[in-house]
């Protein structure tokens, strides 16, 4: 196949007349067409379930599918502190336009102008929609909406619903989605995970899928073919994600021609609880929102930091003068709401220097003291009681922080065992969210006809950083807003085609493929468990293509991957049967496709000389340790084709074309 | 710490159903519940046995997946909190833990700890929403809704599905998951307009997937790791009542 990038970027209008423009002209599918035509969306989470639910409800034949028990388990549900929308509620500022340049500029000028802008513009008819769905977000006294802030920017947009905000977004698209599975526009299939995409004469036609309960290999045919399966945190084993979060689906794709454009831009959040031992399956994501009341330090010197480690100081035991509050300090203007790359690495560099806490050293605190001190006071005065004594305060104080994050905090004490009311939060930055993705036009369609790609499974809007609040937003404004529309572009030119018959050579072959890959695991006569190799996957994956990284390192990380890889398909022992429900075989094709991804991250690391956002060089810093961008020689997106394990990745270029923002050094200083 | 855990497996080479004894020796007051159990599935699969089979995924109490009954509590002793976000340090050294599915006629096993609660899905299917299309909303502040009412609804609306209710109850009703997902909706103005047609067809599903009848022993909200509160249930049978007189409840 011979592969073009082009953004299909409207040219018609300004940047803010596109969208309007383009959805006003583009080409329809007529309702009576609408019922004929099949549509495969594979993935449950905001993207999958709204897209299904909406398609579902414009008359589409739709055939949704999760390797979920339920569509209600994706892993959206766990979004913590909000969602980002351009609604000005507060009056400070806001704006679509700053929303859109918030968005360019915290994904450090990587991502594609049109995009973002359109994402901003429909941010707005997300909250109202969720709303009417029964979404609870929060409100205030009188009734209306309420909003906090999140890193990287100044206003306060995100609204939320307690530190659920994901769970409730996600309850109301499946509700949604289960209103049209009984109406009948939506079939449902539990259980079921796509191990393969089928193509027939260049156009994406249809789904290999396995049926977790028995085993059996199942074809699925439809006009076309919509991926929303989620980002590949998990290739780094330990990470936020949920364990059984992979990049299976969309891999496949990507052996089948799609290209993957970005891999190695991803995301560290500041603010996970640490690691605690060498057993551990999974790290605890504590939200952003945090940030907006929490103070991040360390001790100034390594001797109270060493004292810290081993156990004879603790946290109330360092002096107010005795600490460095090193987001305040080095960067006044944002403080402890810097975006979360900048966060993360600073983070990283106070570790480095000796000061980490915790046992690890790889910890630093974040400290609620200030602000329990702040409300406190401020409660009190509302109450008329001016002169309360330190006590009430606190006491106060701390209500009012149970009333904003008490499930955190909560959350927070069942993993650890300790209170963050009385001592700090112990903290530090975890793998959290994937910016790279499938490579997608401004129909978010891929370079394969008729293969759309949607939420965070796709490269489209964050550039190199995603800003908190903002995967929700992405999520739903593809499934709810942009999908619906663009996927009619592609569909009304098949309005005359019949059915796809599954049982054609294309199927036949893809299926093949998937009976060859299950058995050369489950037959493998190995001695080693999956687990392990992902473990050991991780730990390279982390070492040397996570928080900073270097061309050395980058050069032998590579080759490590891929000597475990071989003795990963000659050492590998997968329990169980094949035709049974078998976990552990699931597992196995997902590590699989994990090896292929994360040796293309690598390369993705390597090529890209420059740091920029998630993505840091150590030999591209300036001499304050801040990231250096080469906008000359880097400003495209880098889109990977896959050629297999013995020839090399295929580089092709997307130049990136700003012609709305200027392209600065992206300073919160 | 040394645990000796006695472990229901069900289906392959167990077929019927019976519990087996595994020992674990060094098991850590750090791990949670289900890392202690990767650990004996390790042990396993390094003797080449098969694994026991529990489902899990979020790993941090939202999604709902994991599902096990620790020695006579769904989710295990400790109040408000999922199988995953228990902790070993809750345990003794040398205790004996048993550990089995989540048993209701409306809960098939799948295999070992794993169940099918796909009866869930059915039952918001059949009501559970709001009937609202993508794009037919008004401005998201255009109903004020009371702070308190927001609260409320956002109580119920907690619920992550995981039937620990059910397995709690020792009729295996479903009625606090059920009035959980009517009280979030129907609290809400948004929700009140189909509220009878709603209660009267999730309730109608509830009893055709076989889930028994609520006698008020509130096992169930002792045992929801949400704290679901069986005032949610009050609340549905006033509206299932009211449902009966009302035009817009049968169809």
């Amino acid at each position: 196949m011979s592969v073009q990038l082009e953004s299909k970027t409207p040219t018609a209008g300004t940047l803010a007349e596109k969208w309007t423009k383009y959805r006003s002209t583009m080409n329809l599918v007529a309702p009576n067409n609408k019922r004929r035509i099949d549509v495969i969306v594979v993935g449950t989470g905001l993207a999958g379930a709204s897209a299904a639910a909406s398609l579902g409800e414009l008359g589409y034949n739709v055939k949704c599918f999760t390797f979920h028990d339920s569509p209600r388990r994706a892993h959206s549900i766990a979004a913590q502190g909000g969602i980002n929308a351009a609604k000005n509620y507060q009056n400070d500022g806001d704006s679509v336009y700053r929303l859109f340049y918030d968005t360019i500029k915290g994904g450090d000028y990587r991502s594609r102008e049109s995009n973002v802008h359109r994402l901003a513009e429909v941010s707005r008819n997300i909250i109202d929609q969720a709303v009417a769905q029964g979404v609870p977000f929060a409100r205030e006294y009188g009734g209306l909406l309420a909003n906090r802030s999140f890193g990287g920017v100044q206003v306060s947009r995100t609204f939320y619903a307690r530190g659920q905000t994901g769970q409730q977004l996600l309850l109301g698209a499946y509700q949604s989605l289960s209103r049209q599975i009984s109406l009948g526009n939506v079939q449902m299939y539990n259980r079921h995970e796509m191990l393969d995409l089928v193509i027939v004469e260049g156009k994406a036609r249809g789904i290999i899928a396995r049926n977790l309960l028995d085993g059996s290999i199942e074809r699925f045919s439809a006009h076309a073919v919509v991926i929303a399966t989620g980002g590949y945190g998990n290739v780094f084993y330990l990470s936020t994600n949920a364990m059984n979060c992979n990049t299976s689906a969309a891999w496949r794709t990507v052996r089948r021609g799609a290209l993957m454009a970005n891999p190695c831009f991803t995301q560290i959040h500041p603010t996970c609880i640490p690691v605690s031992g060498e057993y551990q399956s999974k790290l605890t994501l504590m939200s952003e929102s945090l940030r907006n009341d929490g103070r991040v330090w360390v001790p100034k010197n390594q001797e109270d930091a060493a004292a810290i480690r081993q156990g004879n100081k603790t946290a109330n035991d360092i002096a107010e003068e005795d600490r460095d509050y090193f987001l305040e300090r080095r960067y006044p203007a944002f403080g402890n709401l810097v975006p979360r790359d900048v966060a993360s690495r600073a983070a990283k560099s106070a570790c480095d220097e000796g000061l980490g806490v915790a046992p690890t050293g790889l910890a630093v605190y974040l400290d609620f003291a200030a602000a329990i001190e702040r409300y406190g006071k401020s409660k009190a005065h509302s109450m008329g009681e001016e002169h309360a004594d330190k006590a009430t305060i606190t006491k106060l104080g701390e209500e009012v922080v149970e009333e904003k994050y008490g499930n955190l905090f909560e959350m927070y004490e069942k993993i650890t065992g300790d209170n963050p009311y009385k001592t700090p939060m112990m903290i530090y930055p975890a793998v959290h969210y994937t910016m790279g993705g499938i490579w997608v036009d401004y129909n978010l369609e891929t370079n394969i006809p008729g293969l759309f790609a949607i939420g965070e499974c796709n490269f489209s809007d964050h550039g190199a950083n995603r800003l908190g609040a903002s995967a929700l937003m992405q999520g739903l404004a593809d499934g709810y807003f942009v999908l619906p529309y663009t996927i009619g572009e592609f569909l009304s030119g098949e309005i005359r085609t019949p059915q796809i018959d599954p049982n054609l050579p294309e199927f036949d072959q893809a299926e093949k493929d998937v009976r060859n890959r299950i058995d050369q695991l489950i037959n493998n006569d190995g001695n080693q468990s999956v687990e392990s190799f992902h473990r050991r996957l991780g730990k390279i994956m982390w070492e040397y293509c996570g928080m900073s990284r270097n061309a050395e390192g980058l050069k032998s990380a590579r080759q490590m991957i891929v000597e475990l890889r071989k003795e990963f398909y000659k050492d590998v022992f997968v329990p169980g049967s094949n035709e049974d429900y078998n976990p552990e075989l699931e597992k196995a094709l997902r590590v699989a496709d994990f090896f292929e991804l994360g040796e293309v991250m690598i390369l993705d690391a390597l090529n890209r000389q420059e740091s920029c956002g998630g993505h840091f060089r150590e030999e591209y810093q300036t001499s304050e340790g801040e990231a250096l961008r080469d906008d000359e020689n880097f400003a495209y997106v880098a889109a990977w084709e896959y050629k297999g394990w013995d020839d090399e990745p295929v580089l092709h270029k997307e130049e990136l074309v700003f012609e709305n923002v200027e392209l600065k050094t992206r300073s919160y200083k | 710490m040394k645990l000796t855990l006695k472990i229901w497996r069900e289906g392959g080479q167990y077929k019927k159903g019976q519990f087996q004894t595994y020992q674990l020796d060094n098991v850590s007051e750090h791990m949670s519940f289900l890392e202690m159990l990767d650990v004996l599935n390790e042990d396993l699969i390094a003797k080449k046995e098969e694994p026991v089979y529990f489902e899990h995924d979020c790993r941090e109490g939202i999604c709902g997946t994991c599902s096990m009954v620790i020695n006579g509590h769904p989710h295990g002793p400790n109040g408000g909190t999922t199988v995953c976000q228990l902790h070993m340090r809750f345990f003794k050294d040398g205790d004996t833990i048993t550990i089995e599915p989540f048993r209701a006629k409306a809960f098939p096993i799948i295999k070992d700890l794993v169940v099918d609660r796909s009866s869930f899905d059915r039952i918001i299917q059949a009501g559970g929403y709001i009937s609202v299309n993508t794009g037919q909303a008004q401005d998201g502040n255009a109903i004020p809704i009371e702070k308190e009412i927001a609260s409320r609804s956002m109580d119920a609306a907690a619920c992550i599905g995981c039937g620990a209710c059910v397995a709690a109850c020792p009729n295996a009703s479903a009625m606090l998951f059920v009035s959980a997902k009517v009280s979030h909706l129907t609290t809400l103005p948004q929700g009140k307009v189909e509220g009878a047609r709603r209660v009267h067809n999730m309730v109608k599903q509830m009893d055709e997937e076989g889930f028994g009848f609520c006698s008020n022993i509130g096992a169930c909200e002792a045992e929801c790791p949400k704290e679901i509160s069986v005032e949610t249930i009050g609340m549905m049978n006033s509206e299932y009542l009211s449902s009966i007189f009302s035009s817009n409840g049968k169809d």
